[in-house]
């Protein structure tokens, strides 16, 4: 059924953006940009891929995608918090960077075979017609994203860090008044959202295309970027967003897979037409939403 | 910090510089009246679109450089990856002719513009590109070659069109491009030969390399019931993986890959462009390029000498009685063409007519899908 299959595809092709997406979240509501996380996830893809391939085990890789995708952006922290720098040049710069250092060490990976994440079909919930193909017969990280949005939802509400966090976005010089350090506070939040983006990369080269190349992303992290705006920084609309583009890609393939004769080239425009569409609706409440020292970033650089 | 900055400064300027050449500046070349282009050449360039180590396209056109290398131990080989296919190469080609190149091989279809640049400003250099096609009559030091690509893919279409046991193949293919469409029909038309009821069910992912849009496309063709996958990608081992890991067949482009499809391998098509290099080299050197077949847009395919595009090896599952389909139709192409009349279009036109074996110009600019072949040609 193609609905079924685009929706399956959605969750599978959106795992990775969400993760890249959260990791932005956790970014942006402590104040800082991160324009990087399409780096952090390619260096994340690659960090994985060779991990797994070097040691035998997905699952260290994974840890590897995400210890390289937090130090990646623990660049940025130190550029934009320490030294105050520029968010989007820094952020743009660090995208590079991730592109210069993965071509650079990555090619000996091209082409090598590495061990990876399988589909797993959850007992039971994988029978439940519709549901279960679109939601339980993917790999274990998807599965992992099933958690980690919710989880983070509710750190982000529940916990005194995720408060801090927060209010290191919100009110900076309120956590100065009660002998906090935003600027830590925003660090970690940088690197953590890195992390999170470095996962995302390791599940597209080793649970969704079981390879690496140079450049793989292919975007998926801007779209991240974009991503957070329209979810207006909630972590639970991110989840939906993600799926959103994920079966907007996930549409091409199933439509021409069954013949259908249809404008590749439009198809291919949809999830950017998709994004236009619904910044256009929302228009100024996408601003109104954004957390307030985020704001301040447009008109200067946040307070340290 | 500074120690960060400057890191990241270096590997900044380390992709900036990965598409050039340690470049020198460019000198002009001298000479009053130009010699004869690329003859006794002691150095000659190449430049590549992608990295050389690619397991594709690129790879294998390095591979190629080092043949020449080999084959001629006093000539110097420069080689140049991650070219693009803009004026830059044009810079890059001028680099390595002020370092003395005397013959350059552009080795990428974007390539010919900026290649056909170059051989004007230096009349004492042959300028050779790769899969391209040159309108017109070619200037005196410049040249398009290229093989029969869609040769090996009609044989490699016959063992998918034994192979299937659904009638539905799949086609992974980048863009509408001629080379492509040429693939896409030579591989239907190879199955339709043993299987007259095959179909070849095709899928664009309008990226010569984008690993989770193949991995889609080979999702959904798997879930059509389509059992034998190939692919005109610059990177396969996604669309490889993921049809070994459905326990289908596999047929491959531009590399062997059998090692990461040992069961479902069948064959595949692979480059090699050694041989052709050489005598290309050869023929320049010896001051012979104007006026030759390389003077022009050169086709090779078994019709007419050795094919740069050769059949990979068979995987276990290809039986005898495929082989022997597989020599046949080969002992056939010396003399005929995939294409041979009646080639019938989508619609049911009738667009080669019976009795016409169409040459390789006519084969290159076909601009439809022949019938058996289901899905539309994206329209730019």
């Amino acid at each position: 059924m193609l609905f079924v299959d685009v929706l399956a595809g959605g969750v599978r092709g959106g795992t990775a953006i969400m993760f890249g997406a959260l990791g932005e979240t956790v970014s942006e509501r402590a104040g800082v940009v991160n324009l990087g996380t399409e780096g952090c996830m390619l260096i994340g893809a690659l960090g994985g891929y060779a991990t797994a391939a070097e040691t035998g085990s997905p699952w260290l890789g994974l840890l590897a995608g995400a210890v390289v995708g937090g130090l990646l952006a623990l660049v940025h922290a130190l550029l934009v918090i320490w030294r105050r720098a520029d968010q989007f040049a820094t952020g743009l710069t660090l995208m590079f960077l991730g592109l210069g250092l993965t071509s650079l060490y990555g090619a000996t990976y091209v082409g090598k075979a590495a061990p990876g994440f399988a589909p797993v079909n959850v007992p039971l919930l994988a029978d439940i017609p519709v549901i279960g193909e679109v939601l339980f017969r993917h790999d274990p990280v998807t599965y992992l994203s099933f958690v980690a949005a919710p989880a983070l939802w509710w750190w982000l509400r529940n916990t005194k860090g995720g408060l801090l966090l927060r209010t290191a976005g919100e009110r900076a010089d309120v956590l100065h008044v009660h002998g906090y350090r935003p600027g830590l506070i925003r660090g970690r939040a940088v690197v953590a959202g890195g992390a999170l983006a470095g996962i995302g990369g390791a599940q597209l080269s080793t649970a969704y295309a079981h390879a690496w190349f140079e450049g793989m992303t292919a975007g998926r992290g801007f779209i991240a970027v974009a991503l957070v705006i329209f979810a207006a920084w909630r972590p639970i609309w991110v989840m939906a967003g993600s799926y959103l583009f994920g079966a907007a890609l996930a549409l091409a393939p199933a439509l021409q897979a069954r013949g259908y004769a249809l404008n590749q080239f439009a198809l291919d425009a949809l999830p950017f037409v998709i994004t236009l569409v619904i910044l256009a609706v929302l228009g100024k409440r996408t601003l109104r939403a954004a957390p307030e020292e985020l704001r301040r970033v447009f008109e200067s650089a946040p307070s340290k | 910090m500074r120690k960060i900055v400057i890191f990241a400064a270096a590997a900044l300027l380390a992709t900036a510089c990965s598409a050039n050449t340690a470049g020198t500046s460019d000198a002009a070349a001298p000479g009053a009246a130009p010699a004869a282009p690329g003859k006794d050449a002691t150095s000659v360039g190449f430049i590549f679109v992608g990295p050389k180590d690619d397991y594709g396209y690129n790879q294998a056109a390095y591979q190629g450089s080092q043949v020449v290398a080999k084959a001629f131990p006093d000539l110097k080989v420069i080689t140049a990856e991650n070219v693009p296919e803009d004026d830059n190469a044009a810079r890059v080609m001028n680099s390595m002719i002020a370092k003395g190149a005397k013959i350059i091989f552009a080795t990428s279809y974007g390539h010919l513009d900026a290649a056909l640049k170059v051989a004007a400003e230096h009349p004492d250099v042959a300028v050779v590109q790769q899969g391209n096609l040159i309108t017109g009559t070619p200037p005196k030091n410049a040249g398009t070659f290229f093989g029969t690509v869609y040769e090996p893919v009609y044989l490699a279409g016959i063992a998918a069109g034994k192979a299937t046991k659904t009638g539905k193949l799949g086609y992974v293919y980048a863009f509408p491009i001629s080379q492509s469409i040429d693939n896409i029909n030579a591989f239907e038309l190879g199955a339709q030969s043993v299987n007259p009821s095959a179909k070849t069910y095709t899928v664009n992912t309008s990226s010569w390399c984008d690993p989770a849009k193949q991995a889609e496309a080979a999702a959904n063709l798997l879930k059509q019931d389509v059992d034998v996958i190939t692919q005109h990608q610059d990177c396969t081992a996604t669309v490889i993986k993921a049809t070994e890991a459905a326990g289908k067949y596999s047929v491959g482009y531009h590399a062997d890959a059998s090692s990461i499809a040992p069961k479902g391998w069948l064959t595949g098509s692979q480059w090699n462009w050694g041989p052709l290099y050489t005598d290309i080299v050869k023929t320049a050197r010896a001051g012979s390029f104007t006026g030759s077949k390389y003077n022009a847009n050169f086709r090779v395919g078994y019709k007419t000498g050795d094919n740069p595009f050769v059949q990979s090896p068979y995987g276990p599952l290809v039986d005898a009685g495929t082989k022997a389909a597989i020599d046949k139709a080969k002992a056939m192409l010396s003399t005929g063409s995939p294409f041979a009349g009646p080639i019938t279009d989508q619609g049911g036109k009738v667009r080669i007519p019976k009795g016409t074996i169409p040459d390789y110009e006519t084969i290159e600019k076909i601009d439809y899908f022949v019938s058996g072949v289901v899905g539309s040609l994206p329209k730019s």
